[in-house]
């Protein structure tokens, strides 16, 4: 179970490092949705029995990150008809170092972290704070709104894989209304990037810069 | 009387104001939701009850002593929206309403919230109902505000969410259950896993920290206090950023319980005085009045970082300042937006001789801005003066030093930018946008009220309140 599980999480450490190359928008939702549905697998690997909960979160996770939240970026990019190459601040090969530099950069300090005997040699820890890293160098190196919420989700998947490890503790009601919360939160990114798209008809975030110090 | 009527009434409210027809009248839902939330907190406040120690949600000593202020902070804005509205027509006010009252209830959840997911749950719904307040006026700058806010708040607040499944983790590392009610963290003590409990600890200080506006964290402020309409400003100051705080108020407990207190006491100060320096340098510089405030709040979030990190006696002065800072903060961002409407514009540049065109606005602009920058007789005098009185008391000579140093670097900034935007002769294009907003009662009275309120706190701290802030000191330190 444990392999199969570090198998899914290496996987979605790889789709990190596949985001931060992408050069074209319809690529990196598509990759971004690809590693919601690996992450909504998970908790199932995880708890041995057949629970009704478990399940229900693991299929509302497969549809929220695989097909609503993926189909929301899509119908975003195309009322707001952009451009569909993305233009880094930081280029594909400067993140793809950061992103590679940061996965190795997680799993030594993953080390420092002391863990429960059951989840030793567990991935969940590195996958997690690689995630968390690969979502700022995206949130920080892109200059479009949609890949700016991508690395947002990306963000939140990292958050995620690590509450993987809690999941037999905290009751899933907490777990729910997180996936809720993330849910509602990129609707209301969507809105405000059609605004933004109609306010200043573009959906640059360089050309926000009239509220500066 | 029952808690989650404090929760629930809100959010009735913004049920009925989705549905409510007409736009004329539903803004004085805001007022009468606004009313029966007062009243509520104010009677049990008066009777407080037990608290039942594994329940995650409840009215709970630190509840008791900094909800009130909200609530009583939200009943003025609500009456000050109620005209405000009646100015803009043009927009419809449906979302703007219901939004407003779920802000309201989801506030009152996240002060009552015992438990860590509950609270992050409270605040992360907060941050997204709060959108649709900041880009009402639905300008090209209002969207570019909100962009910030989203992109910046969702970070941080996502970064709390990580921080919290760390303090998780340290309880289950640590042979706990799991369980992330804070009475559950707490007992366990020493026992919680400590490099996952500072690891926790940053991650909470940075998250919380963010939607409280600590600088770094505080870059979002400035843009959305001055892009968001005045009652917004208000409510996002006084309302949203003491949830934040409470939040590392909790969070701090369970690393002292855990005896990492000194360590979370440094960087509570440590951050502290690096906003009220931040603050202080920005106040010196910027032409803008509102985003002045947005600094000035970055500065009073400081002193409630500062006065936590000082212990006990500090962290009861920060209770009082939490009051201070929500009432005048209050006052100035109504005022503020009177004044903003009858100039047509926001900076120095392009404003001034303000106290011939709105007297009364001006003169509770100036009077606030004493008020916020300490001057006595008004609340945050005294507040203040515990706290630097309580830094020399323990110790923190520097610190003490430092924040003195700060605070008048502020006023600086702050009277400077003030009485430009008072004095002087009234701009042609003012004149013309100022008759078109005469100052009426409903625009004057809730501002006049906080301001009173904050005068009425600092002369006469009534013993009840006392009490409240004492008894969140021994919840949140059992030991001491």
């Amino acid at each position: 179970m444990n392999e199969t599980l570090n198998l899914l999480v290496g996987m979605a450490m790889g789709l990190n490092l596949l985001a931060l190359g992408s050069g074209r928008l319809p690529t990196l939702i598509r990759t971004v949705a690809l590693q919601g549905m690996t992450l909504g697998i998970m908790p199932l690997l995880i708890e041995p029995r057949f629970e009704w909960p478990v399940v229900l979160v693991s299929f509302a996770t497969v549809v929220g990150k695989g097909w609503i939240i993926p189909s929301l970026l899509r119908r975003a990019m195309r009322t707001a008809n952009i451009d569909r190459e993305i233009e880094p601040f930081i280029g594909f090969v400067p993140s793809l170092l950061l992103g590679a530099g940061g996965t190795i950069a997680a799993v030594a300090l993953s080390r420092a972290l002391p863990l429960l005997p059951e989840h030793a040699g567990s991935m969940l820890v590195p996958g997690a704070l690689a995630s968390v890293l690969t979502g700022f160098v995206l949130l920080i190196g892109r200059t479009k709104a949609i890949s700016q919420v991508c690395g947002y989700l990306i963000l939140e998947n990292g958050i995620y894989l690590f509450g993987l490890l809690l999941i037999q503790a905290t009751p899933l009601l907490v777990d729910a209304g997180i996936l809720l919360d993330v849910t509602v939160g990129v609707f209301v990114i969507g809105i405000i990037v059609d605004r933004i798209q109609r306010a200043f008809d573009s959906l640059d975030t360089r050309k926000l810069t009239v509220l500066r110090e | 009387m029952n808690s989650l009527l404090l929760i629930f009434i809100p959010f009735a409210g913004a049920l009925l104001a989705a549905a409510w027809p007409s736009d004329r009248t539903r803004p004085w839902l805001l007022p009468i939701v606004g009313l029966a939330h007062t009243v509520i907190v104010l009677c049990l406040m008066v009777s407080p009850q037990a608290v039942d120690p594994a329940s995650w949600i409840a009215f709970d000593p630190l509840a008791r002593a900094v909800l009130p202020a909200v609530s009583i902070l939200f009943l003025c804005c609500a009456v000050y929206g109620v005209y405000y509205l009646r100015l803009r027509p043009e927009r419809p006010n449906r979302v703007f309403v219901s939004m407003l009252l779920t802000v309201l209830g989801l506030l009152s959840a996240g002060h009552q919230s015992r438990h860590l997911g509950l609270l992050w749950m409270s605040t992360e719904a907060v941050t997204l109902a709060s959108v649709p307040l900041i880009h009402f006026n639905g300008t090209p700058r209002a969207f570019e505000a909100t962009w910030k806010y989203l992109l910046v708040g969702g970070t941080g607040i996502a970064l709390s969410l990580l921080g919290s499944f760390c303090l998780g983790y340290a309880s289950l590392r640590g042979g706990g259950s799991g369980d992330l009610t804070f009475t559950a963290l707490m007992s366990q003590g020493s026992r919680l896993s400590q490099p996952w409990v500072l690891t926790a600890w940053v991650l909470l200080l940075i998250g919380y920290g963010t939607k409280m506006g600590l600088a770094p964290m505080h870059t979002w402020k400035p843009d959305t206090y001055g892009e968001a309409p005045g009652i917004v400003g208000a409510m996002l100051a006084g309302g949203v950023t003491t949830v934040a705080f409470t939040a590392i108020l909790r969070v701090h407990a369970v690393l002292v319980a855990s005896g990492n207190g000194l360590i979370a006491d440094r960087t509570l100060i440590g951050l502290g005085l690096l906003s009220m320096f931040v603050a202080a340098l920005f106040l010196l510089g910027t032409r803008d009045f509102k985003r002045m405030l947005a600094y000035s709040s970055v500065e009073q979030m400081g002193v409630l970082s500062i006065g936590a990190g000082l212990g006990g006696a500090g962290l009861w002065a920060a209770l009082f300042h939490v009051w201070s800072n929500s009432l005048t903060k209050g006052s100035l961002f109504l005022s503020a937006g009177n004044i903003r409407r009858a100039a047509g514009a926001r900076t120095t540049d392009e404003v001034s001789g303000m106290s011939t065109l709105t007297p009364r606005s001006a003169l509770l602009f100036v009077t606030g801005m004493f008020a916020i920058t300490a001057c006595p007789p008004f609340g945050p005098f005294f507040s203040e003066l515990l706290i630097v009185r309580t830094g020399f008391a323990s110790g923190h000579a520097v610190a003490s030093g430092l924040f003195l140093g700060c605070l008048f670097l502020a006023f600086i900034g702050l009277t400077r930018l003030v009485f430009a935007i008072v004095d002087g002769r009234p701009r042609a294009e003012s004149r013309a946008a100022g008759k078109r907003f005469p100052e009426t009662a409903g625009m004057i009275l809730p501002s006049v009220v906080l301001l009173a309120l904050s005068l009425w706190l600092g002369l006469f701290t009534p013993e009840i309140l006392r009490h409240a802030w004492s008894a969140a000191v021994s919840q949140l330190f059992p030991s001491s």
